[in-house]
């Protein structure tokens, strides 16, 4: 049994005519332990997708198995990174940390808690701003908050929404390297659900492509066989990733050329003529 | 980081930034590049106060003539032109009792701003000797059981502006009270803002004065037994139930709108209700309450007048009632005097809640 299960899950938005179905026939399974990252374009229910899974929304038809178990809304097992971060403005980092460590951890004493949010602020190299509020640090720091909040929890998996896509590229490989440390350290089980393939290639076990939606479905897998820890430069010249990088890409694109003809239906137009005004008013 | 507090943080925290431009005029730091903000806000408002009070000056000096002349007329018409002329005479040499009664300059205004600061040293030093007097005599009493004799003369013109803050105060304090866990509850759940919206829009419009009766109505008879005055707690409730709707409507529009990212976030971290309203829901509409609560007490103290006027309360709005029926010569002058008292108040008290709301609020940026 997999870890996590994803059975023909379709999503549907609205009611009546007004309905847009943005998943259909979503099939996914996670071991224990892997580290599975979804590519997709920006809007094809990637968002939709990771709030299934993590139990803010429910699926249309369809179930998500969670350890053999329907996820009933969140739970502590299962913690998230946003796309926008989403700390609470008007706390500091420690403020922000603390409020979900003591949440997951509601037994400990003050003290237990303190600990745990110095450790996993220090984990994200933050302990100089723990006391800064979240509009006084970068994109890239907010970012590491988000990320030492979701960790403090302990969670068994962490489900990351585009967690980078909106940091520069510098950054970004910096956390990347962050992250694939802490998730290397305890082998938790991770999605990743990015629009950016190389980072894909680079931090997970399995690829997997999101067709588009409206009616966004699942495409083929790509298994990554590159040893870790993996090298950025040294991946650049490996045979196997080049191939990799190249099939994902050229599926990616094969999906958006089929969209664009797609979008070339015919739109019929009523068959109208100007009213005749001139012999209206004779 | 150190962290010093200059008077032109402060100044402009509080938005009074030309303070801070006076400031500078004064202490020769003045530069070039900042001559233009100078005059945009340091001259210019200075010229257009100069300029107020010379328009109102020869407003007031042409009601005067049209009013005196008018008089003249009258006088010549009805009692011959030996009348007249006495009274001309008796204008011109500023006797107070045919004085026109109309507008008053400011100068005249000036005069009465003076001699109700002057009154208040009067009975403040009428007071301070009675409390002198009456001491030894008060121990005694208050040893054998009996209350104390209290000072029962006439309030001043400061008396009045205290009591009148006391009043808006209770009144805010008491919408605060009322409106803002309303207005949380309002905003959670829609069941109950369906029950409420009806009764938020159709008594949100209604008029001070009738506020006052209704409050009128029912704390006459609740407090039927009590040989105390009950205008204060009169005035203060009808103060209040005017001047809380602001803050409902805000609070329960606050707490409704949480940004979502907000309440995802208090999903995922299973924030108990208490804890998610607490922590989350309430800090993000806090921006907004204040906004509700700014209103609530600018609305308050504009009310005020009229309520205090309406329940004989003391304070303020009483003040400018008893100086209107009075018709004393320089009456219209004390009432222009309690105007402008009454407008730099308000304008105080909201100075007052902005700093407070920039205080508060996590986003500096929101207030406005």
């Amino acid at each position: 049994m997999a870890y996590l299960e994803l059975n023909n899950i379709y999503k549907t938005y609205g009611q009546g005519e007004n309905t847009t179905d943005v998943l259909s026939n979503i099939n996914l399974s996670i071991e224990e332990g892997e580290f599975v990252a979804i590519v997709g374009f920006t809007g094809s229910g990637k968002t939709t997708l990771v709030n299934l899974i993590n139990g803010l929304i429910e699926p249309t038809k369809g179930e998500v198995l969670f350890k053999g178990l329907p996820v009933q809304g969140t739970s502590h097992e299962r913690g998230v990174i946003f796309q926008n971060y989403s700390l609470l403005p008007w706390l500091t980092v420690g403020q922000n940390v603390y409020m979900a460590v003591k949440e997951a951890f509601p037994k400990k004493s003050k003290k237990e808690l303190n600990t745990i949010v110095a450790d996993y602020v220090d984990m994200v190299s933050l302990t100089p701003a723990i006391n800064k509020r979240p509009k006084e640090l970068s994109g890239g720091m907010r970012q590491r908050v988000a990320v030492a909040r979701a960790l403090s929890m302990k969670p068994e998996m962490i489900i990351m929404d585009e967690p980078l896509g909106a940091l520069d590229a510098l950054t970004r490989g910096n956390l990347q390297d962050e992250i694939l440390n802490i998730w290397g350290k305890d082998k938790r089980t991770a999605l990743l659900i990015t629009n950016d393939v190389d980072e894909g290639i680079y931090m997970a076990d399995r690829i997997i492509p999101l067709r588009p939606g409206p009616n966004a479905t699942l495409g083929p897998e790509f298994k990554i066989d590159i040893e870790r820890p993996r090298d950025k430069t040294e991946m650049n010249d490996n045979a196997n990733f080049k191939e990799t990088r190249n099939a994902i890409i050229e599926y990616l694109m094969d999906i958006g050329d089929e969209r664009k003809s797609e979008a070339k239906a015919e739109f019929v137009l009523p068959d109208l003529s100007p009213k005749d005004f001139v012999n209206q008013f004779k | 980081m150190k962290q010093s507090i200059t008077l032109g943080k402060v100044t402009k925290f509080m938005g009074l930034g030309v303070l801070s431009a006076l400031k500078d005029l004064f202490t020769g730091k003045l530069e070039k590049k900042d001559f233009k903000t100078f005059l945009r806000k340091g001259v210019v408002p200075l010229a257009s106060i100069l300029l107020f009070i010379g328009l109102w000056h020869m407003g007031s000096t042409s009601l005067y003539n049209i009013e005196a002349e008018f008089k003249i007329e009258k006088a010549l018409n009805d009692q011959g032109p030996e009348a007249a002329d006495a009274l001309r005479t008796c204008m011109a040499s500023g006797d107070s009792s045919c004085q026109p009664n109309t507008l008053p300059s400011p100068s005249q205004v000036w005069e009465s701003y003076k001699s109700l600061l002057r009154d208040h040293n009067i009975i403040s030093a009428d007071k301070a000797a009675f409390i002198e007097k009456t001491a030894d005599l008060n121990e005694k009493r208050i040893a054998d059981g009996k209350d104390a004799i209290t000072y029962t003369g006439r309030p001043s013109f400061v008396d009045q502006i205290f009591r009148s803050l006391q009043t808006v105060f209770a009144g805010f304090l008491l919408a605060l009270f009322i409106a803002v866990p309303l207005g949380i509850f309002i905003g959670l759940s829609p069941t109950i803002k369906s029950a409420f919206n009806w009764f938020i829009q159709i008594f949100k419009p209604v008029s001070p004065v009738v506020w006052y009766l209704l409050v009128f109505m029912i704390v006459k008879t609740l407090l039927i037994d009590s040989n105390e005055d009950s205008s204060f707690t009169i005035s203060f409730i009808s103060v209040g139930l005017c001047s809380m709707w602001a803050t409902l409507v805000n609070t329960a529009m606050g707490v409704s709108s949480v940004d979502k990212d907000f309440i995802n976030v208090a999903k995922v971290l299973k924030l108990g209700n208490f804890q998610k309203i607490f922590k989350v829901v309430l800090p993000s509409s806090l921006p907004l309450i204040f906004t509700g609560l700014k209103i609530t007490l600018s609305v308050a103290w504009m009310v005020l007048i009229a309520i205090e006027l309406l329940a004989q309360s003391p304070g303020l709005g009483l003040f400018v009632w008893e100086e209107f029926q009075n018709g004393a010569n320089d009456s219209n002058a004390k009432i222009i005097v309690a105007m402008f008292v009454i407008g730099i108040i308000g304008f105080l008290l909201d100075r007052l809640m902005l700093t407070i709301q920039n205080w508060v609020s996590f986003d500096k940026t929101d207030a406005i």
